[in-house]
């Protein structure tokens, strides 16, 4: 078995210059998933849009396959406890007004989305909870427990296909998010484009890039061994192209989030991912 | 003083007489190794699992000692041949004392 999967892994390096991505299917806990399906209408460069999935080694894919084995679940636990726990001025927890979490399948797959002229995502609808119904300080945004519970909320979605609204109130947040995503930043000149659109599949010296589809965040790294926000990533993604990264929750980073959803419509939600 | 430990296990719920089954186990505990600093230069006492045992019906399946260099998260994978119906039991040992128990039934058929 294991020399099998070092055959596999070394016949996937040499052909990663070759090879887009490998063609395992996923399920998990025997629900498939959708990894790979025709890109939307608007995608003008694409033809196929890929799970991050399809991009990992097999011993990184496998951890996803097993609820048991992907280490993202230690937190999803931690914020079943969070759910439970009274915080804030009016002495509530989340469990005091909503029966519960299941309640919200569906919800991750269709964020971020427009409410009253404003373009929210899962931390400000979380946050928004917290300030106005518990009284409580908001969370961070990157920080431990909000990443832990937006894997909770999220993982109620897994299965479903992402489907982000980008029309109507949301045409301007979009157009912004589409700016944005073409537009070269920092010492290294680079747009998003520029990896994840022109040169996805390729090798990024030991790093396989892959289409940066969000459709598995909050995701566990293994590199750093926590759950990863999208911001965050975004921010990482900034850094290595020696750009001054936008504000984790700011406007910028919101509008790119939509964008970059609507680029995986049709994929299924996959939090909580597992990732290099 | 450990915060947030939880112990996680999964054995099959059934098994054929003498099949050797698989059992994974994962506690969540932050292994710290006693040799990282906090910013101000202190050392951060070393607080870990230092023991994990199984057993099945009271006899001994597997003892395993965890040295400082483990990650954080301990997982464990391995295999055991179950000869009747019965009982796993898990039991990890923290360096400030505590211990973690988890038990784990099994029928065979």
């Amino acid at each position: 078995m294991r020399a099998t999967l070092w055959i596999t892994a070394a016949a996937i390096g040499l052909a990663g210059a070759a090879t887009a991505q490998d063609s395992n299917s996923l399920s998990i806990d025997g629900e498939a998933m959708i990894t790979e399906v025709a890109a939307p209408d608007h995608l003008e460069n694409i033809d196929t849009i890929y799970s991050g999935w399809r991009f990992r080694s097999p011993e990184t894919q496998a951890l996803e396959v097993d609820d048991f084995d992907n280490p993202a679940f230690v937190f999803v636990e931690q914020a079943e406890d969070l759910w439970e726990q009274v915080d804030g001025s009016a002495e509530k927890s989340c469990a005091s007004c909503h029966e519960s979490v299941e309640e919200f399948a569906g919800l991750r797959a269709q964020l971020p989305r427009v409410e009253n002229g404003e373009l929210v995502t899962l931390e400000d609808l979380i946050n928004r909870s917290r300030v106005e119904h518990m009284g409580a300080e908001p969370w961070k945004w990157s920080g431990g427990q909000m990443t832990a519970m937006t894997a909770l909320i999220g993982v109620q979605s897994r299965g479903m296909p992402v489907e982000v609204a980008i029309d109507g109130d949301a045409a301007p947040f979009w157009e912004k998010g589409k700016d944005l995503y073409y537009t070269r930043v920092g010492q290294l000149d680079m747009a998003c484009s520029n990896c994840h659109e022109d040169n996805y599949g390729v090798m990024i010296r030991a790093d396989h890039l892959s289409q940066g589809q969000v459709n598995g965040f909050p995701t566990y790294r293994l590199k750093n061994a926590k759950l990863n926000s999208i911001h965050g990533r975004f921010k990482g993604c900034m850094k290595n192209i020696r750009a001054t990264p936008f504000k984790e929750g700011g406007d910028e980073f919101k509008a790119l989030e939509l964008y970059i959803a609507s680029r995986g419509q049709g994929l299924s939600v996959e939090t909580p991912s597992v990732r290099n | 003083m450990a915060s947030g430990v939880k112990p996680r296990v999964k054995v099959p719920k059934t098994a054929a007489a003498g099949e050797t089954i698989t059992i994974k186990t994962l506690i969540s505990h932050k292994m710290e190794s006693g040799q990282r600093k906090d910013d101000d230069g202190n050392i951060i006492p070393r607080s870990i699992i230092n023991r994990f045992t199984a057993e099945f019906n009271g006899q001994n399946v597997i003892d395993v000692t965890l040295e400082p260099a483990i990650s954080t998260n301990p997982y464990f994978q391995f295999e055991a041949v179950v000869p009747e119906t019965g009982e796993f039991k898990f039991t990890w040992y923290d360096d400030d004392g505590s211990v973690y128990e988890e038990s784990k039934k099994i029928s065979v058929s």
